[in-house]
């Protein structure tokens, strides 16, 4: 019987890291993975960093070099994008550009039936309702995303102005979302020495990721360095006609919020950049660069099989299975927790790694079971040549996530998102050292470190790698504190 | 087994050094991995792999 084989879909840091525990859990059938964005697979946390900042060239964000794909005899199809699946019978249905990239085996439209198919689509950036039509306004998902805004920041704003080196600052950029991705895209504009808005509906940067305290801690941080930070909601953008040589899209002139606009945190120190709009302060950003950092969408709209629960996220079980047969990991996977007891999506980039490694593990495991069982039918020759079979294992990570602002790198273990009780200690304001504790039902399920020597961090994790009463928390991280 | 680093583009993350804490350490200042051992023994190997496979910036390099 000819193999079929193991689809994953998404060519990012989750689908490389299953297509690579594949092989080295001893998948030897053919591997297909399919990425719709025409690069090899690229990292992504450097794109609101050191890509956008002009510090990286975009071959430094690869994975994986060419080279180092090799040994993994891939059917690589770049440039291709999965259109839906099969769930009953594993077939995907593909729509591919043929030949975008060297290594592109391009494939035309069509189905390909699969052994296993893992599913690592990711997020893509969310954005407003005809922004996508107006030049200066951008988002921030892909190298692509990062490479225009660079461009734009790296010139001086202007669509279509050339020969100005990176850091030609002075335009205005108006930042619409105030979460992980903003801030830190804040840091790096303020850096170039471009006047900065961060606007957000939240009063206090991160909050929703880091709890109020440690986002004033930030945002005292931004303010210091001269950026703005606002609280409220964009209605719409002011435009003007494009550049009569350029033809194309209107330009944006200004950002249009719905209320207003306050100053975040009243009566602190506003910083370098000077408020613009007089009385009318906030209700109309002047604004030459745009940037949406507006949260993300999972990737599942391609997913119309009803046998999949597609809400916020592919559902999964503890296995990080939504099908058998099909599993899910990093950005675009929801799955029960078996530690924390509740259903957990994450967007950070260890999980996509640790989650891609968990999915294919279990794939494999469970291929290797249909392949000796009654209903071998479906076995692979793929999975009776793999090694002796490993056995499913629920994916009980302790979530990690880091955010790196002018030279404060925050670092947190657990769960620090929808807590409902967070208790912060700064240790040093004036260089934002600080730890906080995130809890949630009475016990502790989260820690945050900011500007902690490495050692101390490491040894937090422990801490909350189960949910833990509140005071024995407090007294391990404590001990943790002392014995670093 | 000989190891390699791109230490320019590490994150800080420090999930070498729970993986491996006998080849992999961090600098005090900034978190940036340390190779303590770039020919770790046999021991070591499954422990250095899973740490490669694992690093969130894809930094650690291993050969045969």
């Amino acid at each position: 019987m000819t193999g079929l084989p193991i689809a994953v879909v998404g060519a990012s840091a989750a689908g490389l890291a299953a297509a690579e525990a594949l092989r080295r859990f001893g998948w030897r059938g053919p591997l297909t993975l399919i990425g719709d964005e025409p690069h090899l697979p690229y990292d992504r946390p450097p794109l609101s960093k050191q890509l956008l900042q002009g510090a990286w060239a975009p071959e430094k964000l690869l994975l994986r070099t060419a080279d180092q794909l090799a040994p993994l005899d891939l059917d690589l199809r770049l440039g291709t994008r999965a259109t839906g699946l099969d769930v009953a019978g594993r077939t995907l249905t593909l729509d591919g550009d043929v030949g975008v990239s060297p290594l592109a085996q391009g494939r035309e439209r069509g189905t390909l039936r699969c052994a296993g198919v893992i599913i690592a689509t990711g997020v893509a950036a969310r954005t407003l309702p005809g922004a996508d039509r107006i030049a200066g306004v951008h988002t921030l998902r892909t190298l692509d995303d990062a490479l225009a805004l660079r461009g734009r920041l790296a010139n001086g704003g202007t669509p279509g102005s050339e020969g100005v080196a990176a850091g030609g600052g002075g335009r205005r950029l108006v930042i619409v979302g105030n979460g992980v991705l903003g801030c830190e895209a804040a840091a790096v504009a303020r850096e170039l020495g471009h006047e900065v808005t961060l606007v957000g509906i939240e009063a206090t940067p991160m909050a929703a990721a880091v709890g109020t305290e440690v986002g004033e801690l930030l945002a005292e941080e931004h303010r210091a360095r001269g950026v703005r930070l606002l609280t409220g909601a964009v209605d719409g953008f002011e435009t003007a006609p494009a550049d009569p040589a350029g033809g194309g899209d209107r330009r944006v002139t200004a950002v249009r919020l719905a209320h207003g606009g306050t100053p975040a945190g009243e009566g602190r120190a506003s910083g370098g950049v000077a408020a613009g709009g007089g009385g009318a302060e906030g209700r109309l950003l002047p604004a030459d660069l745009v940037l949406l950092a507006i949260g993300s969408r999972p990737g599942v709209d391609w997913l119309d099989d009803p046998a999949l629960d597609t809400g916020d996220g592919l559902r999964c079980d503890a296995y990080c299975a939504a099908a058998p047969g099909v599993y899910a990991a990093g950005d675009v996977a929801r799955w029960d927790h078996p530690v924390h007891g509740r259903p957990l999506r994450f967007e950070h980039r260890m999980n996509a790694t640790e989650q891609g490694m968990a999915a294919a593990r279990n794939l494999l495991a469970e291929l290797a079971a249909e392949a000796s069982g009654p209903a071998g039918a479906t076995a692979a020759a793929g999975a009776e040549a793999a090694a002796p079979a490993p056995e499913r294992r629920p994916f009980a990570p302790v979530p990690y996530f880091w955010s790196d602002q002018y030279a404060v790198k925050l670092q947190a273990y657990g769960l620090t998102a929808g807590a409902d009780r967070v208790e912060t200690t700064v240790l040093d304001r004036a260089a934002r050292r600080a730890l906080a504790l995130y809890g949630r039902d009475r016990s502790a399920v989260g820690v945050l470190a900011a500007g902690l020597p490495p050692r101390q961090v490491r040894a937090l994790r422990a801490v909350v790698a189960a949910p833990l009463p509140w005071e024995e928390a407090r007294e391990r991280i404590a001990a943790a504190l002392a014995a670093g | 087994m000989k190891i390699t680093l791109d230490a320019d583009r590490c994150c800080a993350a420090g999930q070498c050094v729970l993986i491996a804490p006998e080849v992999f350490d961090q600098r005090d200042e900034d978190g940036v991995v340390v190779l303590l051992d770039a020919e770790p023994p046999a021991g070591q190997h499954d422990a250095v792999r899973e740490a490669a496979a694992v690093c969130p910036a894809a930094v650690i390099e291993v050969r045969a």
